[in-house]
């Protein structure tokens, strides 16, 4: 981005322009309680030299997450990222400010694209999946948009709390001025979706009723539960799914009646980095693809082979504005590709094979948690889980995490943190492992609580 | 000889109105089928659902464009052609046969009023090409 100074004169023929006194003016609507009362601290002015210098003694206080042992989820987990993924992706070719689309230069980025749709409609069980949306939430988010312009003249749509808590925020933040209600149901003390609930909530009114798996708690859902739900009324069922990895050992959405998938796919070699870039998935039925919003990648029978090509592409807004699915009007074409590359590397059987070791390790923890004879933890619900589970925590989760952090250890993600200020479930510690952690960290792991 | 049949009456946005009783049959011109190319697209509202006259009530797409569709009269959908899910070239080898769109029954009594004959609607179309 270019720094385009400006002089005292020319700040104050702009502030002059604008009609008000001072800078400080223009930020008269932010609360004055979220300023800062001291200025940042800031030391004076320095050379290259010393500021070098000066960055690099307070990077040195930084930990990296890789010299943890991490056991973060709650929507975002640490998978391995080949090298080679990294490495290619820094090719001219790929790293550009923005995806090109035009299929007579972008034939590589395209033919990516279209095998990243293929890869999500695979593991989905779904027939047609889009060119990537930015993240889960708002993937979610646009799942529930669609179902509402498919079903005409309906509503509410029905959403399960075990839906993560942000997801949940996301929609609600969307919905709000649409004159679309949300209708969220509690889960069961087991911590999964209750199907009686679930459909006693469900009417003609109903456009689309969502559930997730695993869900919020790690617990793996049926996806008919919602399926029949929302058939039995005329409505579309949504399958969320966070940690798209679960994808390769559990059933797909699609082949339990799920009409439209969503979610997160950056399990697929996306460093979590500091929680982006990420990005998110959105797949259906044949039947509802003209309702998909934003780009859609299609293969081409021409007379010199197949091309690849954007396709049904007057859903989107540069086409028709007024009538566009969406007003997403690009894809996360970079962080697709990686997805792509990383799936395309591990294969159907590696894919299998890792999946396993994130479950198999996930059993490993529970069972050491049920072993421990304390009695100050215990796994919060008895359902089968995929790779993360609730770890109820006698003392406070706080000083949990704490003990794990001086063993180099990442505990987890505390739940109340997911919806701050609810109140609920506050001895909730969710713990996730994925392939990146060995059998020391997880008896390292036991032994700090077997401290308490 | 004139290539729009007399049986119908035809809309300025080139649709046709065919009406037996109380239902009108609806369509768009073989002049709107040449204009718009190869069909591959037609979004149909369902039985049941109400419009007034002159009212969106679908889409056609073809390779070249889409196009809004409106009711030439006010009514009642009583049925939409489902053959055009799967075959929408229909719309461009049988524009006022096979091609149809939607079955209406109608609303209200002057249902062909403000609308033009074939002779009239040829003329339009040439009028048009003109302009």
């Amino acid at each position: 981005m270019r720094y385009i100074p400006n002089s005292p004169a020319e700040q104050a023929a702009l502030l002059r322009e604008v009609g008000v006194a001072a800078v400080d003016d223009l930020f008269a609507t932010v609360p004055r309680e979220v300023f800062r009362k001291d200025p940042p601290p800031l030391a004076p002015p320095m050379s290259e030299i010393e500021l070098r210098r000066a960055l690099g003694a307070m990077a040195v206080k930084n930990a990296a997450a890789t010299c943890f042992a991490s056991f973060l989820g709650a929507g975002l987990y640490g998978h391995h990222s080949p090298a080679f993924v990294s490495q290619l992706l820094l090719r001219g070719e790929f790293l550009t400010s923005y995806t090109p689309y035009q299929p007579e230069v972008s034939q590589g980025t395209l033919t990516a694209i279209w095998e990243f749709q293929s890869h999500i409609a695979l593991l989905t069980g779904l027939d047609v999946a889009n060119a990537s949306m930015y993240e889960g939430a708002t993937a979610f988010v646009e799942a529930v948009l669609m179902a509402e312009r498919l079903t005409k003249k309906r509503t509410k749509v029905v959403v399960s709390r075990t839906i993560h808590p942000e997801y949940l925020a996301t929609l609600k933040t969307y919905l709000a001025y649409l004159g679309l209600e949300v209708a969220e149901v509690a889960a069961g003390a087991d911590g999964v979706t209750s199907a009686a609930a679930l459909a006693a909530a469900v009417d003609e009114t109903t456009f689309a009723v969502a559930v997730q798996s695993p869900n919020v708690f790690g617990l793996v859902e049926d996806w008919t539960v919602a399926s029949e739900a929302a058939h039995a009324h005329g409505a579309l069922a949504i399958g969320v799914v966070n940690e798209a990895f679960s994808l390769a050992l559990l059933t797909p959405p699609g082949a339990a009646g799920i009409d439209i998938a969503c979610g997160e796919a950056a399990s697929f070699g996306v460093p979590a980095s500091f929680g982006g870039p990420l990005i998110g998935f959105l797949s259906c039925r044949d039947a509802f693809k003209r309702q998909i919003p934003g780009r859609l990648a299609g293969r081409l029978e021409t007379p010199d082979g197949p091309v690849f090509a954007l396709t049904l592409s007057t859903r989107e807004q540069h086409i028709r504005r007024e009538k566009a699915t969406s007003n997403i009007c690009s894809n996360q074409g970079l962080i697709a590709l990686m997805a792509t590359m990383t799936l395309t590397a591990l294969g159907k059987h590696g894919l299998r094979e890792t999946a396993l070791q994130c479950l198999s390790k996930s059993e490993y923890l529970k069972t050491g948690v049920k072993a421990l004879d304390n009695g100050k933890f215990a796994v919060a619900f008895p359902g089968a889980t995929f790779n993360e589970f609730a770890l109820r925590c006698g003392p406070p989760v706080a000083e949990v995490l704490a003990a794990l952090e001086k063993a180099q250890i990442l505990g987890g993600v505390p739940f109340a943190r997911l919806a701050p200020g609810a109140g609920e479930h506050e001895d909730l510690l969710l713990v996730a492992t994925t392939e990146r952690v060995r059998r020391e960290d997880l008896d390292r792991y036991l032994d700090v609580l077997k401290g308490f | 000889m004139s290539s729009y049949p007399d049986d119908r009456f035809y809309s300025k946005s080139h649709e046709w109105v065919r009406v037996e009783g109380d239902i009108a049959t609806i369509g768009i011109t073989d002049h709107a089928q040449k204009e718009l190319g190869d069909v591959v697209f037609v979004e149909l509202p369902d039985a049941g659902e109400i419009f007034d006259e002159g009212q969106e009530f679908g889409t056609i797409e073809s390779v070249k464009a889409v196009s809004e569709l409106f009711l030439p009269v006010a009514g009642e959908i009583v049925e939409s052609n489902k053959g055009l899910a799967d075959e929408p070239g229909a719309v461009n080898e049988d524009p006022h046969g096979d091609g149809w769109l939607v079955k209406v029954k109608v609303t209200s009594d002057g249902a062909a009023d403000g609308l033009m004959n074939a002779a009239a609607y040829e003329a339009f179309v040439e009028e048009e090409a003109k302009a």
